[in-house]
Parts: structure tokens; C-alpha cells; sequence
């Protein structure tokens, strides 16, 4: 090979590399937020290019014409009504219809209903659209300290799909390779954790066992506490979940300074905070008690029900359908708010 | 001011850059120059800008004391003296005092007839700085982008911006300029423990030279760099350091806004093993 053919394929392999790194980055402008101080560099930083594809994401689907009300309350018109029987007649079947819009826009009433008899709970999908209309109204009534009055309907999370585009199940475990590959749950380009080597299950331990997300040592020293790497990274891998579900980075709500310091965090933290416990709550008090009623192909590799996770409402923009509220035209998703009590106040807030 | 003997023969007029001989003397060991007279103009307006700064805010905690940019509002517009004005006048005071810095050095080469490598060198540290106060925010609509002249507030801004970008280990430019600043370290630590080991013997013994020294590095790892190559290995690590230091920073925002694990997205989707 002459001294010019090398020189030629090293110019070209060279183009190549630049070219290949040259395209993977973005290019100005960009647009930022200061949310801190000036100076503080508590910023949100975003490409407009780069976020077309959440803007159309996170559009609202048409809703059903408003009807006549029928003046007459749906059970006493229909039968087998746990939920809805208190709504009017008509507006039953217009929440019928946009719930078909929401979650089986090409199955039809047929995905949830039997069609001979819309009456009767089969097939299992009517079991589980009742149990998620009781987990809609839950979270519109008492979870105000998450959702606000914005709220949520079916569409929030299933976006025209009969199952939600993110949602989550307990990983099968990686015992291929004996002892020797066993990667502990870390290491290799995690998808919860932002594509880093942090662990690769952050959802387990915090959004359904409840562990604590509270690794950070109060005093200068560590002192007494037993908190451990690992243990710390399965909280950060948990915090990129957070980041790439909501599309924001760390400063959105803490002061990286001082990470656990309530005085110093955004309002958002306290808003997130709940969020953390609200998606506890769905999986463990709606989501897992409906194991047994999906079919073995509904499951994950461990045989666990899907899950939700934040990415599954938020589908990478901080407020959900970028803050526009669909539940103003259906009341009848808000349920009761519970009474208020002393222990509604945070737990462990500093 | 003792002066050597030798050292007259290398105090010789003439030569400047800018000034003719204006400003063409020393002043004991210290050669002043147009630059030099800048550089301490520059210097002195600086620091009582921030003097000033600090008697406008709360403290006088040398740590705590922090002059911020400022609000991103502003865009690239100047902002009143208390909200950011004064930040922006220290930055142009810092500016001035850095180039004029690096001009009396490429001064001071110049009459001594010797090449520019030092002033070029020295414009790799001022180019860091320039891209984090001037080229990044240029870039991205705002000076509030700059970081705050402040010893505990600079450090906030530094670990504030890391954090907007999710993890920033996982910067490539970062993790060129890291390489570069530990490499840095190890060939000064391995070239300074040769040189004194060599140079600086027991009493009663000669001083090793040039042989001595190549000899060690070829019986430990089969190579010496050489007596001029390990100086320009130096230069090079060291400067590469800086550039890479300001490229990590300048691509942070402009031309990437998400986190910088994401971006390693195009190693993990290459058609050979996605």
C-alpha cells in the first residue's frame, strides 16, 4: 500500500470520526430557565429542535361533543354500574366514548366489553378499567398535592394505547453466567438510570417496597450512618428516572449544594415528593392487587403485573400534557377528598 | 535591588510592542511596559470593583463574599451596578488584566529575542476563562450564564451546572480534560523526581546528567522521552488540559442540553451490537 493510499484512508477514517461525533451533539440557540439565585446555575437548558418530539407527544386528544343531559342518573338506565351509576345517563356514554379515544382507539368498546352483554364484568379488561376509573378518581381527590386541579384521565397515562408506552416490571434475574455474571443489578447502560452504570432497578426498592430515599448524612461526619455506595447509587438511579421522565435535570429541584435541604430545594421537590409516594401508592393499592385478573401474556418474565413509574404520566415533560387539565369536563373522575388530618403533612420533611 | 551580573546585559531598551519606550524600564526586578501598566491598571480597577461588591452585599466572610451575573432577563444586555453590572465591569477588568498579562509576556520574549511559547501558553488558561464568562454565554443568550466571583459561590455554580447536565463525568471533553490534567501530574511528578534525583546529589558527589537520566527511564519502561521531548510533552499535556477544560464547558448547553450519559446514546446504538 503506497504511502498516498494510506495517507488517504486515514483522511477519510478521520472525516468519518468527525463527522460521527459532529452530529451527535446539538447546536445553538438553546433556550434556559433560571430557577435559583443569579448566578446559582439552577437552570433548565432545552433545545427547541430537540423537544418537538415531546410537544407532539403530549397533545390532548378531541374530546366527544358535550350532549343534552338525559335527566336521568345512569343506573337507573344501565346495570352492573359500581363506579359510575351517580352520573347522568348520557354522559355516561360520552365518558364511554372518550374513554374508547383514551386507552383502545382501535379495539373499540369490544377491548373492554363483551359485546353481547355490556353488562357483564368479562373480559378481564372490564375488571381492570373499573378498578382504574376507582384509581383515577383516588388520585383526582386525594391526591391534590401531586396533581393539583389539573388531574388526570385515562389518556393521562395510556395515550391512546391499551398499554401504556412506559411502564415497568421486575427485571428477570441475570444468572446466565453463574457467580461470574452476577453485575449485581448495576454496570451495564441502564435505561431507568439515564443510561448510566448506576443500578438498573431503581423502581423495586423505592416506587413499590418503599424504602427510603435518604442517603445523605445530616452532619458533617458520617457518624453512625450505615448507608452504603450501593445504597446511594440506587437513589441516583432513581433521580435520572426522575430527570429523563420529567425532561429536567437536578437543579430543577435541588440545590446540588445541598442536596437534601428542604430550605434550599424548589417548591417542584415537595411536589415530586408526593409524586414518589403517589406512585407507591397506585402500584401497590391498585396495580398489584390485579395480578391474578391479567392473563399469563400480560406479565412480566417474573410473573409481576405492569407498573407505573413517573415517566408513565409525565412521557418527558414536567407537567404532564404540559399542564393543560382535561378533568374540568368530567367531574364525575374526581373523587371525594379524604378528610384532612394532622399526619397529611409530610413525613420526615426537614 | 541586588541585580546580578549577568542580569544588565539582558536589561536592554527597545523592542516593545506597543509604546515605543514609554514605558520601557524596570522597576527593581519587575519589567513594566505598556502591558504592565495595563495589567495594573486592569488589576487594581478589578479589585476594587469587588471590594465594592462586597461592601454591597452581606458579608465580609472572605468566603462567603459573591458577586453574582446578572438574571438570565437581562439577555446580552448590561444590568444595573448591584444586579450583575458590577460583575460584568470585573469581567472586562479581569479580561483586560489576563490579555494584558500574556502581551507583556510576549513582550518580554520579544526583547530577549525568544519564542512565544509561554504568552501561548498562558492564552489557554485565558481562553478557559473567556469561553466560561464570554464565549458560553455569547452562545446561550445571557451573561447570567457566567459563573460568580466567589470562593464558596463559584463552587456551587460549578456543581449546579454539572448537575444540569444530569452527570457530567460522562462528558467527553471532560473526560479528555481530567485525562489530560492527572497525565499532566504524573509527568511532572515522574520528570521532577528525575531531575532532582540527578541534579541534587549528597554532598561529595557529582551532579548525574542527561545520560544518567535517559538511562534510568530506559532500564525502568524501555524509553526516554529525552531532554527537550519531555518538555514539550509538558507543554502539550498542559495545554491540552486547558483547551479540553474549555471545550467540556463551551459544549455544555450550546451544543448539547440533556444529560451527558445521553449523549454516549450513538456508542450504544452503533449497528455492531445494538
Amino acid at each position: 500500500m503506497s504511502v498516498f493510499t494510506m495517507r488517504l484512508l486515514a483522511g477519510i477514517s478521520a472525516a468519518l470520526a468527525f463527522l460521527l461525533v459532529f452530529y451527535s451533539f446539538e447546536f445553538p440557540p438553546v433556550d434556559s430557565v433560571q430557577r435559583g439565585y443569579r448566578g446559582l446555575a439552577m437552570e433548565e437548558i432545552s433545545n427547541p429542535r430537540v423537544d418537538r418530539a415531546k410537544v407532539r407527544a403530549n397533545v390532548l386528544p378531541e374530546a366527544a361533543p358535550p350532549t343534552d343531559k338525559a335527566g336521568q342518573k345512569a343506573s337507573s338506565v344501565y346495570t352492573n354500574l359500581k363506579v359510575l351509576g351517580d352520573m347522568d345517563a348520557n354522559e355516561l356514554l360520552r365518558l364511554m366514548t372518550d374513554m374508547t379515544t383514551w386507552v383502545s382507539p382501535e379495539q373499540g368498546c369490544a377491548y373492554c366489553h363483551d359485546e353481547n352483554d355490556l353488562a357483564a364484568d368479562r373480559p378481564y379488561t372490564k375488571i381492570v378499567s373499573r378498578r382504574m376509573l376507582e384509581m383515577v378518581r383516588y388520585i383526582n381527590g386525594s391526591w391534590k398535592t401531586h396533581v393539583v386541579d389539573t388531574g388526570v384521565t385515562c389518556w393521562a397515562c395510556h395515550r391512546g394505547q391499551p398499554v401504556p408506552a412506559n411502564v415497568w416490571y421486575a427485571d428477570s434475574p441475570r444468572t446466565a453466567q453463574g457467580a461470574a455474571g452476577n453485575l449485581a443489578g448495576q454496570n451495564v447502560a441502564s435505561a431507568a438510570g439515564g443510561l448510566t452504570a448506576l443500578p438498573v432497578d431503581p423502581f423495586t426498592p423505592f416506587i413499590k417496597d418503599g424504602k427510603e430515599i435518604r442517603v445523605q448524612s445530616g452532619t458533617a461526619l458520617p457518624g453512625t450512618s450505615r448507608v452504603s455506595i450501593k445504597q446511594t447509587e440506587w437513589t441516583y438511579s432513581l433521580m435520572m428516572h426522575i430527570s429523563k421522565g420529567l425532561g429536567v435535570n437536578c437543579t430543577y429541584c435541588h440545590n446540588s449544594r445541598d442536596f437534601f435541604g428542604w430550605n434550599e430545594s424548589t417548591p417542584q421537590r415537595l411536589t415530586a415528593w408526593h409524586g414518589i409516594r403517589l406512585v407507591r401508592d397506585i402500584n401497590t393499592q391498585f396495580l398489584e392487587p390485579l395480578t391474578p385478573v391479567f392473563p399469563a401474556s400480560r406479565l412480566g418474565p417474573t410473573g409481576d403485573v405492569a407498573k407505573v413509574n413517573c415517566a408513565t404520566c409525565h412521557e418527558g415533560v414536567a407537567k404532564p400534557l404540559n399542564g393543560v387539565s382535561m378533568i374540568k369536563d368530567y367531574p364525575v373522575l374526581v373523587g371525594p377528598a379524604p378528610a384532612r388530618t394532622a399526619s397529611a403533612a409530610p413525613v420526615g420533611a426537614k | 535591588m541586588a541585580m546580578l551580573s549577568f542580569e544588565r546585559k539582558y536589561r536592554v531598551r527597545g523592542g516593545t510592542l506597543i509604546g515605543g519606550d514609554l514605558f520601557d524600564f524596570w522597576v527593581g526586578p519587575f519589567y513594566v511596559g505598556f502591558f504592565g501598566v495595563t495589567t495594573v491598571f486592569f488589576t487594581f480597577l478589578g479589585t476594587a470593583l469587588i471590594i465594592w461588591g462586597a461592601a454591597l452585599g452581606p458579608t465580609w466572610n472572605l468566603w462567603q463574599i459573591n458577586i453574582a451575573p446578572p438574571d438570565l432577563s437581562y439577555g446580552l444586555a448590561l444590568a444595573p451596578l448591584k444586579e450583575g453590572g458590577l460583575w460584568q465591569l470585573i469581567t472586562v477588568c479581569a479580561l483586560g488584566a489576563f490579555c494584558s498579562w500574556a502581551l507583556r509576556q510576549a513582550e518580554i520574549a520579544r526583547k530577549l529575542g525568544m519564542g512565544y511559547h509561554i504568552p501561548v501558553a498562558f492564552s489557554f488558561a485565558i481562553f478557559a476563562y473567556v469561553s466560561l464568562v464570554v464565549i458560553r454565554p455569547l452562545l446561550m443568550g445571557a451573561w447570567g450564564h457566567g459563573f460568580p466571583y466567589g470562593i464558596m459561590s463559584h463552587l456551587d455554580w460549578v456543581s449546579n451546572t454539572g448537575y444540569q447536565f444530569l452527570h457530567f463525568h460522562y462528558n467527553p471533553a471532560h473526560m479528555l480534560a481530567i485525562t489530560f490534567f492527572f497525565t499532566n501530574a504524573l509527568a511532572l511528578a515522574m520528570h521532577g523526581s528525575l531531575i532532582v534525583s540527578a541534579a541534587n546529589p549528597k554532598a561529595g558527589e557529582v551532579v548525574k546528567g542527561a545520560e544518567q537520566e535517559n538511562t534510568i527511564f530506559r532500564d525502568t519502561i524501555g524509553y526516554s522521552i529525552g531532554t527537550l521531548g519531555i518538555h514539550r510533552l509538558g507543554l502539550f499535556l498542559a495545554v491540552s488540559a486547558a483547551f479540553w477544560s474549555a471545550v467540556c464547558i463551551i459544549i455544555s448547553g450550546p451544543f448539547w442540553t440533556r444529560g451527558w450519559p445521553e449523549w454516549w446514546s450513538w456508542w450504544l446504538n452503533l449497528p455492531i451490537w445494538r
